[in-house]
């Protein structure tokens, strides 16, 4: 029998993301005697950050870091907590009722869980700038899932363009690695860094600013770093070839590159927990819509909770604590007696303490308007290939919102399903129609939120009511 | 072009790109092993036909998408490389049925 057809159909809690935060929920739901099931799309635990963590070619500690290694031990006490973990898989359905979809190797099913922590992470904010989809360009992200998974690093003329934590983290793992940077674009916002220096003191007091200071001052050693970098764009017909820019009020300078690697942040992502049903909100702060929660993750739907980066932005450590959070929840709830539950209390303190330097990274590095609401000619939908114009135009003959947004222009219809443009079209069509992006809100998701092949959906076992909905006798 | 840290000295194993023989690193996936063979687009976009590139690596994006082992539409930075994989790029607007 496959994997997914020997699992048992009912368990007490589902957790969908091996992540921080995934991991953290399942190891406390399985060591207090949960049937816990932890189900992933990637081929090995740990997330994006802790990626690979079992198997890196890269094994010389410094050039992925402490904080990457400090996932082995996550990964342990996961693997030890007894939970029932299944990778290469999707959910591709989820209900208030608990009930999911999987998919893998070509099957599906369904099961039914009577508590879900959703740890789906965070991605990448979508960067739509003129030339974004020619191939060459990836996030940086991407290329530093191909160091961890596959010790894979561009030896060709790179040029990283960009701003956040990750821009320098990945220099710096690259340099470490052996690799060359041609430069480094900062696309740091300098109005943004004026108004983060009211956030500064909290920031100045964590650990954070030495370990970003000695990070910038690595890479900045060894790698040509431009900054405040505005009108970005990429050349290239069959692939990247070079990038163009402005320094500040500068005349345009373009540099060669056979890959380009682009990055302004990461949002929550959002697919699974908005078709669920989950209500969300737009934060104003870090520009994205994050579930609305209790300090437990618990969302509206009561079998339904949020942990880690997907219930908004607080890096992995964050992560961890609200993992853990959830799995409290989700054991008090399920009538778990109190000594086989730890305390909320530790994690709670740390996550005031881990919140406290948020509010300055947040503000320092909120990307540019420019650069989230591009020019006209700039492709925003890559799936259907719908240009910052084209929504523009829409709004003007009467789309109010993204879901009449996509029946005029078939934007976020394509295979990410507004992944990679959900964000632009709520800031573009807020500031086009002269409204709050909460009042836009985001596009309306509905299951599959992973495509899933008809072969896929046909091996779904049928019972009589499934026959008696279809056939007409 | 990419480079690699192999400290694992992970071993190799055949597979194809657009019926081409390659040797791929066990562990890589499969949008890794067309980027490690050169090949920079695995599809062209279905409005106008330009060619794509894997872009998140992470699963998000969907533009990795190639056929494999004769099922189209699958996410290749998702998908481990496995002995004698087929795998074709989707280098024309897809025919029905695959
Ligand atoms: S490269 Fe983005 S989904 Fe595979």
């Amino acid at each position: 029998m496959s994997r997914l057809a020997s699992l048992p159909e009912m368990w007490d809690v589902l957790v969908v993301g091996a992540g921080p935060a995934g991991m953290a929920a399942a190891t406390v739901t399985a060591s207090a005697g949960l049937s816990t099931l932890v189900i992933d799309e990637g081929p090995g635990p740990g997330g994006q950050i802790w990626r690979a963590i079992m198997t890196t070619p890269v094994m010389s500690r410094p050039v992925l870091g402490s904080d990457y290694w400090a996932g082995a031990p996550a990964v342990r006490a996961f693997y030890e907590s007894g939970a029932t973990y299944l990778p290469s898989t999707q959910v591709w359905s989820l209900d208030a009722d608990g009930v999911a979809g999987l998919s893998a190797e070509g099957e599906a099913r369904y099961v039914s869980a009577r508590r879900v922590v959703i740890a789906t992470g965070a991605m990448e904010r979508p960067f739509p700038i003129p030339g974004w989809t020619l191939p060459g360009v990836m996030t940086a992200g991407a290329a530093q899932g191909l160091l961890k998974t596959s010790g894979l690093y561009p030896s060709d003329r790179l040029v990283i363009a960009g701003t956040g934590p990750l821009v320098w983290l990945y220099a710096a793992q690259l340099l470490a690695a052996g690799g060359r940077i041609s430069a480094l674009l900062d696309t740091t916002d300098p109005g943004a860094r004026l108004a983060a220096t009211r956030s500064f003191p909290a920031f100045a007091a964590s650990p954070y600013l030495a370990k970003g200071l000695a990070l910038m001052a690595r890479v900045r050693a060894r790698v040509r770093v431009l900054r405040k970098v505005t009108a970005l764009s990429i050349d290239g017909r069959e692939r990247a070839t070079a990038v163009r820019f402005r320094r500040g009020g500068g005349a345009e300078e373009q540099i060669p590159a056979d890959t380009v690697l682009l990055h302004q942040g990461v949002v929550p992502q959002v697919n699974l927990a908005m078709a669920t049903g989950v209500g969300h909100r737009w934060d104003d702060r870090q520009l994205c819509f994050v579930p609305e929660i209790d300090p437990f993750g618990q969302t509206g739907l009561e079998r339904i909770a949020i942990a880690g980066d997907g219930a908004g932005i607080g890096g992995w450590e964050m992560a961890v604590e609200r993992g853990r959070l959830a799995g409290i929840g989700a054991a008090r709830a399920l009538g778990i007696a109190s000594d086989l539950v730890p305390s909320p209390n530790p994690a709670l303190k740390r996550l005031r303490a881990l919140a406290r330097p948020r509010a300055f990274l947040d503000t320092f590095y909120r990307p540019a308007v420019a650069f989230r609401r591009p020019a006209p000619e700039t492709i925003v939908c890559r799936c259907e290939e719908v240009t910052a114009g084209d929504i523009a135009k829409a709004v003007d003959i009467g789309a109010l919102g993204p879901a009449q947004l996509k029946a005029y222009t078939r934007c976020g219809m394509g295979p990410c399903q507004g992944r990679m443009c959900g964000l632009t079209v709520t800031e573009l069509m807020a500031a086009k129609r002269g409204v709050s992006p909460a009042e836009i809100g985001y596009f309306r998701l509905r299951p599959p939120v992973k495509p899933i092949t008809l072969a896929e959906l046909a091996s779904l076992p049928v019972d009589g009511a499934n026959v008696k909905a279809v056939v007409r006798s | 072009m990419l480079a690699r840290v192999d400290d694992r000295h992970q071993r190799t194993v055949p597979i194809s790109i657009d019926g081409r023989a390659v040797e791929a690193r066990v562990g890589d996936t499969v949008a890794a092993a067309l980027l490690t063979a050169d090949v920079a687009a695995c599809r062209v976009s279905t409005v106008s036909e330009n060619p794509r590139g894997p872009y998140c690596l992470m699963g998000v994006c969907f533009e990795c998408l190639v056929t494999i082992d004769g099922v189209g539409n699958r996410q290749g930075c998702l998908i481990e490389v496995r002995d004698g994989m087929a795998i074709e790029t989707q280098s024309r607007r897809r025919e029905a049925g695959r």
